[in-house]
């Protein structure tokens, strides 16, 4: 719908005849304006609406849209203003985590870190390795993105990765490189290029202002104040992220081509853990259990065969079929998980605390206007025992086929 | 019980200790990661390892190492606040290492947790991050396991020598024991002095706590803050599927988990 605003001659001629049976739902319902003396006018009749029994209604939540504006279009969803970096005086590059695909708060505190280093002049770049998942980089703040799609960044390739870099550093010389301090790939990376820079990093610094960087040192007992050096290697909300504009994510190409030497680590892939053993605070993958499993032994072959860390609701706790340690919620364990997948769980409030941190949740439930349904990414209403027996099947049967194509 | 050693017999690992510091009281002690560096040494070449401090030769807390059943430690004389990079990589090209095991980062000082990247820079060897165990080595080639985060673990195939740093997934330390860090021997040996470039220009201060996040209340007006302040879990952003077959909910479930590569 268009919104150039046209005129209706019938309404304006009914709305002048006050003996018009529809002259008063045509009266414009302006309820405040200013008059010519510059005073605020206000009409009270006009405010409100006739609710269902005939009785004068009004809504102050502002959830009441006024009859009156019936012939605007529909507003649109608010767009954050657009910060536009023509032609940026210097980059600050980020080397962002993508843990599962994804930006993480840590990438996403280092955007906003990024932002209050380049001001206006500077554009933000993102070095994103690999495929990924994310499409929010514009309101996360990167005004350009640098994406190497090459077969030899997959997978764990921490050398070339660093070769990548410093192809980067030469084209674009940028102001600074922000890495995060995280287990997640960052922190090893960072100081990598560090020691082929021969740059002497700021390490988990939480705070830049002034040109002067603060990190914690040692066992971080002490800060390290210093000049805020090229390579800042920073923790976790070192700065706040980026909410109120969008940015241009325009792709970026490096000149020349990346051919990376022979890697003298070879990633043989990841190795099956007892999921049992990892404490279930940490956890990536937890499958939790609650009222409405009835069959606990099928609850535990699904858990094997997922590969999933167990959990469970206070409710099935209570009732011995879970140890405490896998109690989920408020008085249990805080879990972290990428993704949590809840059986027959209701979703009282103490657990949906507990899930809080967690990415992807799934729930299977009987019942579809159950709290879990509602904070679930995906929800399948139907019976947990035979979703479960329809789940194993599958994963067996996507299995046995991966062992035939390898063989 | 001692645990071990594997067929690794002509191997020559070297483990670079540091002083570290009691959490709480701030007490010289051995340090919590180089310990387990150690003790992963003591597990691959048993005795014939070599422990190696570049520091103050005087201090106490380095028989916390000796106690873990070593003869010797070696010691490159350094002042406080030098920078030990170059005694060190002079020390170990002239040695015939083919394993350095380190802590990942330092408990006292900058604690930046450069040195293994910067010896691994000098010598032109690979490193490994966060290595959790030795699995085999054979033919100059060594396979290992690397700890991840949340509790997983990768294979790497790595060309020896390499240099490796060990968190705290590794083998937790042995306890040190009084009597043989009374016998070890401390060897002590000159090397050069390099000053520290960083304390000119930086200082260390006690750790200040970090400012808490504010919760920013972006709501104009009282109804959204009302909102904000009660909403409960926020509704509609799911999938929901109603009425379908236990298969098409399992597959809907699979696709799901397989996009978010959980699955192994």
């Amino acid at each position: 719908m268009s919104d150039i605003i046209r005129r209706d001659p019938r309404a304006e001629w009914i709305a002048r005849n006050r003996l018009h049976p529809l002259h008063s739902s045509m009266q414009s319902s302006v309820t405040r304006w200013l008059s010519a003396a510059g005073v605020t006018r206000k009409n009270p009749h006009a405010v409100g609406f006739i609710g269902p029994n005939g009785i004068k209604r009004i809504d102050r939540s502002g959830a009441q849209q006024s009859s009156g504006s019936k012939r605007s279009s529909p507003t649109a969803e608010k767009q954050l203003p657009l910060h536009i970096v023509e032609q940026p005086a210097f980059h600050i590059c980020v080397v962002p985590d993508m843990v599962g695909g994804r930006l993480s708060s840590h990438d996403k505190d280092l955007l906003g870190l990024a932002h209050k280093l380049a001001g206006t002049e500077g554009a933000v770049v993102a070095v994103v390795f690999a495929e990924h998942k994310e499409n929010g980089f514009d309101t996360a703040g990167v005004d350009r993105i640098l994406h190497f799609t090459d077969a030899v960044f997959d997978g764990y390739s921490p050398e070339q990765r660093v070769q990548a870099l410093v192809r980067v550093e030469n084209q674009l010389e940028p102001r600074h490189w922000l890495l995060p301090d995280s287990r997640n790939g960052g922190g090893e990376l960072g100081r990598r290029l560090a020691a082929s820079l021969s740059e002497r990093p700021a390490t988990r610094v939480w705070q830049v202002a002034d040109e002067q960087s603060i990190g914690r040192a040692g066992a971080g007992q002490q800060d390290l104040h210093r000049p805020a050096p090229r390579l800042i290697l920073a923790s976790a909300e070192c700065a706040e992220p980026i909410s109120e504009t969008r940015h241009q994510a325009q792709p970026m190409q490096l000149q020349d081509a990346i051919n990376p030497s022979r890697s003298r680590i070879k990633d043989l892939g990841a190795v099956a853990v007892d999921p049992a053993l990892i404490p279930m605070a940490e956890a990536e993958f937890i499958l939790s259990g609650g009222n409405g499993v009835s069959d606990w032994s099928l609850f535990h072959q699904a858990a094997e065969t997922l590969g999933a860390t167990e959990g469970a609701s206070r409710v099935a706790v209570d009732d011995g079929f879970m140890p405490r340690n896998r109690q989920v919620g408020a008085t249990g364990t805080w879990v972290t998980a990428r993704v949590y997948l809840a059986v027959g769980i209701s979703g009282a409030i103490q657990h949906l605390q507990g899930i809080g941190a967690c990415d992807k949740v799934i729930a299977v439930n009987m019942d579809a206007n159950c709290d879990m349904v509602k904070r679930a990414d995906l929800s399948v209403i139907g019976d947990s025992a035979a979703i479960l027996q329809a789940l194993i099947a599958r994963i067996d049967a996507h299995r046995q086929g991966g062992i035939r194509d390898a063989a | 019980m001692q645990p071990s050693p594997m067929d690794t017999t002509a191997l020559n690992v070297v483990a670079l200790v540091s002083i570290g510091a009691h959490p709480t009281s701030g007490r010289p002690r051995r340090a919590e990661q180089d310990a387990r560096a150690v003790e992963l040494g003591l597990r691959l070449a048993g005795e014939a390892m070599q422990v190696v401090h570049a520091g103050d030769a005087r201090q106490e807390a380095l028989r916390g190492y000796l106690g873990m059943g070593i003869k010797q430690l070696h010691v490159l004389e350094q002042p406080a606040q030098a920078d030990v990079l170059h005694a060190l990589s002079d020390y170990l090209l002239d040695s015939d290492a083919q394993l350095i095991l380190t802590g990942s980062q330092a408990e006292t000082g900058e604690g930046s947790g450069m040195l293994p990247y910067l010896l691994a820079e000098q010598l032109g060897w690979p490193i490994v991050v966060g290595l959790a165990e030795v699995e085999r080595i054979d033919h100059g080639i060594a396979h290992v396991l690397q700890a991840l985060p949340r509790g997983q673990r990768r294979r790497l195939q790595v060309q020896m020598p390499f240099i490796a740093s060990v968190d705290n997934a590794a083998p937790l330390a042995r306890q040190s024991a009084f009597g043989p860090a009374r016998r070890g021997e401390l060897t002590v040996t000159a090397a050069n002095v390099c000053p520290d470039q960083l304390f000119k220009e930086g200082q260390l201060q006690p750790a200040r706590p970090r400012p808490k996040r504010l919760k920013v209340i972006k709501a104009k007006t009282g109804a959204e803050r009302m909102k904000a302040a009660t909403a409960k879990a926020s509704g509609g952003g799911g999938q929901v599927l109603k009425d379908c077959s236990p298969t098409e909910g399992a597959e809907a479930i699979f696709k799901l988990l397989m996009d978010e590569g959980v699955l192994r």
